[in-house]
């Protein structure tokens, strides 16, 4: 039990700088996700704080201690990786009980902490079987099992579901979450899908070309992103972003789209936006699940336009809907059954109350 | 049973199709079996000539009757050598060279491959490439120079080298610790780097990394480089035809030249025989280690 601190951490590679200067504080028992796509240092600042790379510059503390020129042995941290690393030649036993065995552990003791791992994944049955006599599903609990039984201070999973498929993913996703939530160990979780960070953790943190986008909570991220980067990474479909202006028409402010489209501004948003320069060039970004089909007695905020539809996907549950604006191809859900065509003309609603305007040039959420 | 009856069921209704794939297939496998029988004849018939010929009398040996056929056989051949006190002890000196050789190549090349592979440090990717251009090197440029480094280290020292039979367990490693270090790293270099990286979170130290987890998981490269070394060091001809001259020193192939050729007289009948023999242990080796030769012995590591 650990809270593990970054401060200014930098990593430098000949002239690649694949890391700078990053802060971050997890508290003890906490679950962060460090989320961003590839090349975005995600990995590299995991494997720092494991020990398996040495760090540039700045300090790392697990539980108040630097731990900088720390062997990774010594950080008292367990690891599961992307493709497991399971010991080919040793049963799923001695798998999990290596570490214990290094450590000269008595044996009963290796025995009970091995059997109580197991059954908390599920895989006491499979305790005498090799790696190789394992699913990929079975292997990655083996992995998690390894890491448990060290009893560590720090978990770290460096994008432990990425090589299962789409269904086994989300039910270990589930699986990680419950061993959280038992052993409640501070864990540092690496992924490049937004939707594992989401679910998983207690805060995210977004990065991108060796930087901190933003830090917060899953709801915090996707309702209130501080930038374009952030915005368009969380949330699948991604947010939409269409080139836009402010305009004040008869002391109300508008928010002009192209010339035959614009919206006027909630009072909530009106006011927050008051201080914005009507000559600014801005983005307005819209959550596609805030442009749907219009309603008959529409909601103040809302408001209806006329779009011809390029494309539709029915989900099912939803239908996807694809139509351009402004050059841009805009994606919005609609009911299923509100009759959405390839091609055809459809009434639609936006609602401004979740709308989010950004400053075009330095991608800035206003 | 049930699938049984399913698959008896779908059976009449099946188009077994004769395409071009499975066409091309037959006779690329008759093709290989072509090739595969002419290889197989190419490389049996000298052994079988030389058990024939081990079978026969000297007398046999020089009519002018069907060298492939015998028609006398006699077991004298065996009897002499095997009670020859002078073969059993060429014998002897022939295992114990290459079993120390074996034991001093892995010694020296495991770990060796294992820092060149694993442990990033300054001109390891040269030294690396360096090891296996020494492999280049023939024997037959080297024998000359060693000789007379030998014979001046005895000089200089008043220890004899040369002559003596532990002297072939310095020369022999020039050979085999190049090429078993060289196989070793591809060994390990196919080891996946997160497997070292698991250990050394696990705790384990480099010691550790390298007799518990790399050694094992390497088996079949391991046992690839002990059969190389044995078959080096067990039939190496020119070293010690060079460094050793009395009988009581020498290895079996030059052993078997030296004293079963008098002038020119050749004993071929015992020739073919010691030759045989001499034969029989790396096949004995080969047939026991490759047991143990299972190849894939990295499935389940990772992903794939």
């Amino acid at each position: 039990m650990a809270d593990v601190t970054l401060r200014k951490v930098i990593k430098r590679y000949d002239d690649v700088e694949a890391v700078r200067g990053i802060d971050l504080d997890i508290a003890d028992k906490e679950f962060v996700v460090l989320v961003g796509p590839s090349g975005c240092g995600k990995s590299t600042t995991l494997r720092m704080i494991a020990g398996l790379e040495d760090i540039t510059d700045g300090d790392i503390m697990i539980g108040g201690d630097v731990v900088n020129d720390v062997p990774p042995k010594d950080r008292d941290i367990a690891m599961v990786f992307q493709n497991y690393a399971l010991y080919p030649h040793m049963t799923v036993a001695e798998n999990m009980s290596f570490g214990l065995r290094l450590k000269h552990y008595p044996k009963a003791e290796i025995k009970s902490r091995v059997t109580e791992a197991a059954r908390m994944l599920d895989i006491t049955d499979l305790i005498d079987r090799k790696p190789k006599q394992l699913s990929g599903g079975q292997r990655q609990r083996v992995a998690m099992g390894r890491a448990i039984v060290r009893n560590p201070k720090v978990f770290l999973f460096d994008e432990p579901l990425s090589n299962l498929d789409a269904k086994l993913r989300v039910q270990m996703r589930i699986e990680i979450k419950k061993v959280h939530q038992k052993v409640r160990t501070t864990t540092v979780y690496v992924t490049h899908d937004q939707v594992e960070a989401m679910t998983l953790a207690d805060r995210v943190v977004v990065m991108n070309r060796g930087c901190i986008e933003q830090i917060g909570t899953p709801n915090d991220l996707y309702h209130n992103p501080a930038t374009r980067f952030v915005a368009g990474f969380i949330g699948s479909p991604a947010m939409n972003f269409v080139p836009c202006r402010l305009e004040e028409v008869g002391g109300k402010p508008l928010i002009r789209l192209t010339d035959r489209i614009a919206f006027p501004l909630p009072p909530a948003r009106a006011a927050r936006y008051q201080n914005v320069s009507r000559n600014e060039k801005l983005l307005l970004g819209i959550r596609p699940e805030h442009i749907t089909e219009a309603k008959a007695h529409p909601e103040p905020g809302i408001e209806t336009f006329d779009a011809v539809l390029d494309v539709t996907e029915p989900m099912g549950m939803e239908t996807l809907i694809y139509f351009i604006v402004q050059g841009e191809e805009i994606c919005g859900k609609v009911n299923p059954n509100a009759g959405a065509r390839d091609g055809a003309p459809l009434r639609l609603a936006v609602d401004l109350n979740n709308m989010h305007l950004l400053n075009e040039a330095t991608g800035v959420v206003l | 049973m049930a699938s049984t009856a399913v698959i008896d069921k779908a059976a009449p209704t099946r188009v077994v199709k004769y395409g071009s794939m499975s066409r091309d297939r037959k006779w690329a496998l008759r093709w290989s079996y072509f090739f595969l029988g002419v290889f197989a004849m190419f490389s049996l018939v000298p052994p079988l000539y030389m058990f024939i010929t081990s079978l026969k009398g000297s007398a046999e040996i020089s009519a002018a009757t069907n060298p492939w056929w015998v028609f006398h056989p006699t077991a004298a051949n065996y009897v002499g050598l095997l009670t020859s006190n002078q073969f059993l002890r060429f014998f002897w000196n022939s295992a114990m060279v290459s079993i120390f050789v074996v034991t001093i190549t892995m010694l020296i090349s495991v770990p060796a491959a294992f820092a060149l592979a694993r442990m990033r440090f300054w001109g390891s990717a040269t030294l690396a490439t360096g090891v296996f251009l020494t492999y280049l090197v023939p024997d037959t440029l080297l024998f000359l120079p060693l000789f007379k480094m030998f014979a001046a280290f005895g000089d200089w020292t008043g220890i004899q080298l040369i002559n003596r039979w532990y002297v072939l367990l310095i020369v022999y490693p020039t050979l085999t610790v190049p090429f078993c270090t060289w196989i070793m790293i591809g060994y390990f270099a196919s080891i996946p780097k997160e497997l070292d990286e698991a250990a050394i979170i696990d705790g384990a130290s480099w010691f550790q990394t390298l007799t518990r987890i790399f050694i094992p998981v390497a088996m079949p490269g391991l046992i690839a480089a002990t059969i190389f070394a044995f078959t080096v060091s067990w039939a190496q001809f020119l070293y010690p035809l060079v460094f050793t001259t009395s009988t009581d020193q020498l290895v079996l192939p030059v052993g078997i030249i030296t004293t079963l050729i008098k002038g020119d007289v050749f004993n071929w009948g015992q020739i073919m025989t010691g030759a045989l023999l001499g034969a029989a242990p790396p096949l004995i080796i080969y047939a026991f280690l490759m047991d143990y030769y299972i190849a894939g012995l990295t499935a389940g590591a990772t992903k794939g």
